[in-house]
């Protein structure tokens, strides 16, 4: 099983409250997957700012990070945790340098995500511990994913947890499973691009990467990924600006969409969509197989 | 017309109310569910002379296994309405996920928006209107029973088809394997003008094409029944 939830906002008016519709709608997802849960969000764009994600099992190593990895990159960063979660602000001009001198001085440290806007928090447990751990609900933002999982292709951990982040302000979610991941990964590893778990998704995210950064458009990965990719999936996925959606073929991973003049939201069943606003007039209809949808802001 | 409000009420507690209403007979027959809210199970198991109406849209497998009931969705309905029905009539206003009408063996199915994949999949005599599009695979393996498409069929329609009978009156984007466009006799014109009268559909029997099986599979060929 596995549920989604997307949720991408026209109008700016609903920015402040993204969190608590999307948390809300995962929520309402938690009987679909129990084992992990996670979310992206788009939050508002900081000038000159990057930020950067990063989970700990041992919260303690989000101590002192701050000053020693200023140290490390020569510039300020700021530091504001969350639990197992940190989010490390720094002028975007060093973010490139941040992974390879956070690996040197925090080795178990991961990173959820890197980008300019995203943000990523994703843990094993229901989506309601999950979002609430996080303060989810006080987020704000352009649009978000969220994922509640049953596993199937690898462990239940916090790193095979959903979203998948395979470079800045990109995510993925997947319900579903890819039969040819391994071969994938041996190509993408070719490629240069690297593919942390051993996670199917992870492999589908590094895909739509790979694709984007040999100049493909969002639209245009997503397409090349129904040629490329072989199994059962319904992919949501975010950019800094860009919201999309695809299923394979068959289509037996189910997927409900609902679009207004307000925002376009995506959910594994129509129970996800019922709190939206405006829900009673919007235009509700089920992704079509092999079909790519994308909106850009 | 009684009221069932699903905001008020647990799911087990308001499908045991319309279970014993339907098996217990009474003059109140008449009954609607509100708030529905996309729940899953909605309405099911129901053996009796009951008219439910749901007022939203549902989840899976609303109306599964229905006998003599006339239930309707004023909205969608999600994967696996009327799965497995055995009589009565289903009736939904807007659109129906995958595999509506699965597996069942009798009744009438109508859905006003379009259905989505895999409709009428394996249906065993079940009638089945549906006055917008169906999606790829619909009729797979279905052994008898009427499919009638108004809008267009999508990809490998009848695949491995038994005895069902397909109506489509759009274009019917591929057909599955085994699956033949067949003459359209007065019979089936007679059926035909029956089923959409039943349904209320807009539609006109000389409008559709005909499908069935063309029986050249293995299963039907008898020097294989040794096999077994």
């Amino acid at each position: 099983m596995c549920g989604i939830v997307g949720l991408f906002l026209k109008d700016p008016a609903l920015e402040p409250a993204l969190g608590e519709m999307l948390a809300g709608m995962l929520v309402t997802m938690t009987d679909r997957g129990p084992d992990s849960a996670g979310l992206a969000l788009y939050g508002p764009q900081e000038n000159g700012v990057a930020k950067i994600t990063v989970q700990s099992d041992d919260p303690a190593a989000f101590e002192g990070l701050d000053t020693a990895l200023a140290e490390a990159l020569g510039g300020p960063v700021a530091l504001s945790a969350a639990g197992s979660h940190a989010v490390l602000r720094l002028d975007a001009a060093r973010a490139g340098e941040a992974p390879a001198a956070l690996a040197s001085l925090r080795p178990g440290m991961r990173i959820t995500s890197r980008g300019e806007t995203i943000e990523i928090y994703k843990e094993v447990g229901l989506p309601a511990d999950v979002a609430a751990r996080f303060g989810v609900a006080g987020m704000a933002g352009t649009h978000g994913i969220g994922h509640t999982r049953m596993a199937t292709e690898s462990a239940v951990t916090t790193r095979g947890a959903h979203p998948f982040s395979t470079a800045p302000d990109q995510c993925l979610v997947h319900n579903g499973s890819l039969s040819n991941h391994h071969n994938l990964r041996r190509q993408l590893a070719r490629a240069g691009v690297a593919v942390e778990t051993e996670n199917d998704s992870e492999v589908a995210a590094a895909y739509l990467t790979w694709r984007m950064q040999e100049g493909a458009s969002l639209g245009d990965a997503l397409e090349q990924a129904l040629d490329d990719l072989d199994g059962f999936f319904t992919f949501v996925v975010g950019t800094r600006d860009g919201f999309g959606v695809v299923r394979d073929p068959i289509a037996c991973k189910p997927a409900v969409m609902a679009e207004t003049d307000a925002y376009v939201a995506f959910g594994s069943e129509y129970r996800a969509l019922v709190d939206l606003p405006g829900i009673e007039a919007a235009r509700v209809w089920e992704p079509e197989p092999a079909t790519v949808y994308f909106w850009t802001r | 017309m009684q009221t069932l409000d699903l905001a008020q009420s647990d799911l087990r507690t308001l499908n045991a109310t319309l279970q014993t209403a339907a098996t217990a007979g009474g003059n109140e027959t008449a009954w609607e569910v509100v708030n529905p809210r996309g729940a899953h199970a909605l309405a099911v198991g129901l053996d009796g002379p009951l008219s439910v109406t749901v007022r939203g849209s549902t989840g899976y497998y609303c109306a599964g296994m229905n006998k003599q009931a006339t239930v309707q969705v004023a909205g969608s309905a999600g994967p696996g309405v009327a799965e497995n029905m055995m009589s009565g009539t289903v009736v939904v206003e807007g659109d129906a996920s995958q595999y509506a009408g699965a597996t069942g063996r009798g009744g009438l199915l109508v859905v006003k928006g379009n259905a989505s994949s895999r409709c009428g999949i394996s249906m065993k005599g079940i009638d089945i209107v549906v006055f917008g599009n169906v999606g790829h695979m619909s009729a797979f393996m279905a052994q008898a029973g009427t499919l009638v498409v108004l809008g267009d069929a999508g990809e490998a329609l009848g695949d491995s088809l038994y005895e069902a009978r397909l109506f489509v009156r759009g274009s019917v984007r591929s057909l599955g394997a085994d699956c033949v466009e067949k003459e359209m006799r007065p019979e089936h014109h007679a059926l035909l003008a029956d089923l959409l009268e039943r349904a209320g559909a807009p539609a006109a029997p000389e409008e559709f094409r005909r499908y069935g099986s063309a029986r050249r599979l293995y299963n039907f060929d008898i020097d294989n029944a040794s096999a077994y």
